[in-house]
């Protein structure tokens, strides 16, 4: 392998990390406040995608206002979601409500379909086509705006949960849910921004994704694997841990493409996320039983 | 008020669990039934309306649709009005198991579709056992080679390893020796990979697949950037990519992000608009193997198949748009005209149809090209390649006929 061949697979694992770290980042918000997995979390990546398309192609908004606007979409369809799906039924099992953000990702995924686009469509580029060399290998500039909004919000939830009100107090209710609504955080106000927070940052995943690559309104569900892989590296822990493993992952899954194990070719490339999985399941078992009983 | 949210949970559910299933079902676009009395002729259709291959399953349904009208407003088939009853498989081979059965139930004389190799090989027997003709829109030799005990089993498109030949005697003619594959994991592309990898056909075309030069990716991947810098660092004088709608597009846009500058030849399977759309400027310069429909315009006027094309062309764009006419939707063209002649000549009793398609279709043009069908023959296209297909590469956004 030479150096930029090295380079360029890992600008390209980079890059769909990058992706699959704010999909991770949303499970891990979510799963803090509300122990809940978010099986819903990859079909907001899908709404970004598809919604800013339409409001570019069909609504003909220019490019900023159209992106902002699907990112508000993505949040308000998080938030309807938590009220009308998951609050109502606060009552059943941590397990219960799991399974209904299954049944949502799946509603959303046909709703997506039936009005937005069965088709495969990809938004304009944000800043040109012209690749950009670097060190040997070639980037299309699309890469670096996934890169670039991927630190970004990572820095600015990093920066709202340490130093703002609202996001110390998705902290404590995270730590403790008893001990924060006894000094007056309602968990269930907490739970409602962490969903809003989760389907935003899926939502802005999906709106620079959708120039690099074509989306359907299937993408989602290959995307919400991957992400909570990226979640299940970090251990569900905190949101910085998701986006390593996020980054891991695809840094794992291009190089996997890269070598030659015999009969490993590039057929295996999805089951390398699958296979770190259960390598993590595997190893972390132990502890997880041990937190459990600790909790 | 906390129940009521409960069951409209539940409710929301289940309906979005119906429309993931795709039992969606349309008796297709109507029309004004000619005479109230006659009984209509039941003739079944399954396409993938919806999921994977909805680029290639749309059109088949809007042509099945918009022909249906047209037969009924020109009077029927014989005075009896044309019913087609169509299901969405949604790209689900299960799917298109259980519609099939729904189908023959409901007493259609004639199956046409569906769309996929796989969908067609899950109700391959369903429909011979049933003795309903089954008319498949999709290329998978396997479909209808060999004719065996299938007999009630026909398809349109251009078999994929005519296709592959097409493509390989290009390459031949290009003095080009080396070759790097990336191929989709999914049926279509799977099934392709058999024939590219195949000794004796490489062989024959002198070619051979570069050491790394056998590469795969799956349908749901977003980026294809690590094959081909491995491709990259190969010998190979062109990539052969061999899949249906995202993955060639993002192939495209990969091998003009990496500077890479040989020849990318595609399958039959990206001969629709959305592919120069979604591959935008990447798109030119690729070339594919297809039927004659995207280049009809450059036809001479004496092409058996250019009065057909042409019809079609223009009949399917007066409904649904400038430039939405495709390959894909002419299959469904072709194969539901075989059962309207069928029902013209016969009437509505199903061995006869077969016996009709299997003996009577011969000199037959349809937009997938002159069909001959026969016993041993159930696709019924011309086995030379370059009498079979032509080679079309896109040049400024356009379709433009490579002639060779």
């Amino acid at each position: 392998m030479s150096s930029a061949q090295f380079v360029q697979y890992l600008i390209a694992g980079i890059t769909s990390g990058s992706v699959y770290a704010l999909v991770g980042l949303g499970f891990t918000i979510i799963y803090a406040v509300s122990k809940i997995i978010n099986f819903a979390q990859g079909e907001f990546v899908m709404l970004g995608g598809l919604l800013s398309f339409t409001l570019i192609h069909s609504a003909g908004l220019p490019l900023i206002p159209a992106l902002i606007l699907s990112v508000i979409v993505a949040a308000a369809i998080g938030a309807a979601m938590y009220l009308l799906a998951i609050r109502p039924a606060k009552k059943a099992s941590v397990v219960s409500l799991i399974i209904i953000t299954i049944g949502a990702a799946t509603f959303i995924r046909g709703m997506a379909g039936q009005e937005l686009t069965k088709a495969f469509v990809r938004s304009p580029s944000f800043s040109g086509e012209q690749s950009i060399s670097f060190l040997g290998a070639h980037i299309d500039p699309q890469a670096l705006w996934i890169i670039g909004a991927m630190v970004l919000v990572t820095i600015i939830v990093h920066l709202f949960l340490t130093y703002t009100m609202v996001g110390k107090a998705l902290k404590a209710c995270a730590i403790n849910p008893v001990a924060s609504s006894l000094v007056g955080i309602n968990p269930k106000t907490m739970a409602l921004i962490a969903f809003v927070l989760a389907s935003a940052l899926g939502g802005i995943g999906g709106i620079v994704l959708a120039p690099l690559t074509p989306m359907s309104y299937q993408s989602g569900v290959m995307l919400g694997l991957k992400g909570f892989v990226a979640a299940a590296i970090g251990g569900f822990a905190s949101p910085i841990a998701a986006v390593f493993g996020g980054l891991l992952l695809g840094i794992v899954e291009n190089f996997a493409v890269a070598a030659n194990w015999g009969p490993f070719t590039s057929s295996y490339k999805d089951a390398i996320a699958l296979v770190v999985l259960l390598l993590i399941l595997l190893v972390r078992s132990g502890k997880l039983a041990e937190e459990e009983r600790a909790g | 008020m906390r129940n009521y949210l409960k069951y409209a949970v539940v409710l929301i559910l289940v309906v979005a669990l119906l429309a993931l299933g795709g039992i969606s079902c349309s008796s297709g676009g109507g029309g004004a039934t000619p005479t109230p009395a006659a009984t209509p002729y039941k003739v079944g259709a399954l396409f993938a309306n919806s999921g994977n291959n909805y680029p290639l399953g749309q059109p088949e349904w809007q042509t099945v649709e918009m022909m249906e009208k047209q037969i009924n407003d020109a009077g029927g088939i014989n005075g009896h009005p044309l019913d087609v009853i169509m299901y969405d498989t949604a790209s689900d081979t299960a799917t298109a198991a259980t519609m099939a059965h729904k189908l023959i139930d409901q007493g259609v004389v004639a199956i046409i579709g569906p769309t996929s190799t796989g969908e067609s090989m899950a109700i391959k027997s369903i429909a011979n056992d049933a003795h309903v003709p089954l008319i498949s829109c999709a290329a998978g030799s396997v479909i209808v080679q060999p004719v065996g005990n299938f007999t009630w089993v026909f398809n349109t498109p251009q078999l994929d390893y005519i296709a592959i030949e097409r493509l390989y005697t290009y390459l031949q003619e290009q003095n080009i020796t080396k070759i790097a594959l990336l191929t989709d994991t999914a049926g279509f592309g799977a099934a392709g990979r058999k024939w590219l990898v195949n000794t004796d056909m490489l062989s024959k075309y002198g070619l051979t697949i570069v050491p790394n030069g056998d590469q795969t990716y799956g349908p749901t991947d977003v980026d294809m950037q690590s094959q081909l810098t491995k491709i990259n660092g190969t010998d190979a004088q062109a990539i052969v990519c061999w899949g249906t709608n995202p993955g060639p597009a993002i192939i495209a846009r990969n091998m003009k992000t990496l500077g890479m500058t040989i020849p990318l030849l595609c399958s039959h399977g990206i001969a629709f608009q959305s592919f120069i759309t979604t591959a935008g400027a990447a798109a030119n310069g690729v070339i594919f193997v297809a039927g004659k429909l995207p280049i009809v315009d450059q036809l001479p006027g004496n092409d058996t198949q250019k009065v057909v094309l042409e019809k079609y062309k223009s009949d399917f764009e007066a409904v649904y748009g400038v430039g939405s006419a495709n390959t894909f939707g002419g299959h469904a063209y072709d194969a539901l005209n075989m059962v309207v002649d069928a029902l013209k000549a016969v009437g509505p009793d199903r061995a006869k149809i077969r016996d009709y398609i299997e003996n009577d279709i011969e000199n037959w043009p349809g937009t997938g090209g002159v069909y001959n069908m026969s016993p041993q023959n159930h696709n019924g296209l011309p086995t030379d390649p370059k009498q079979a297909m032509v080679l079309v590469k896109i040049v400024n956004g356009q379709w433009t006929w490579l002639k060779d």
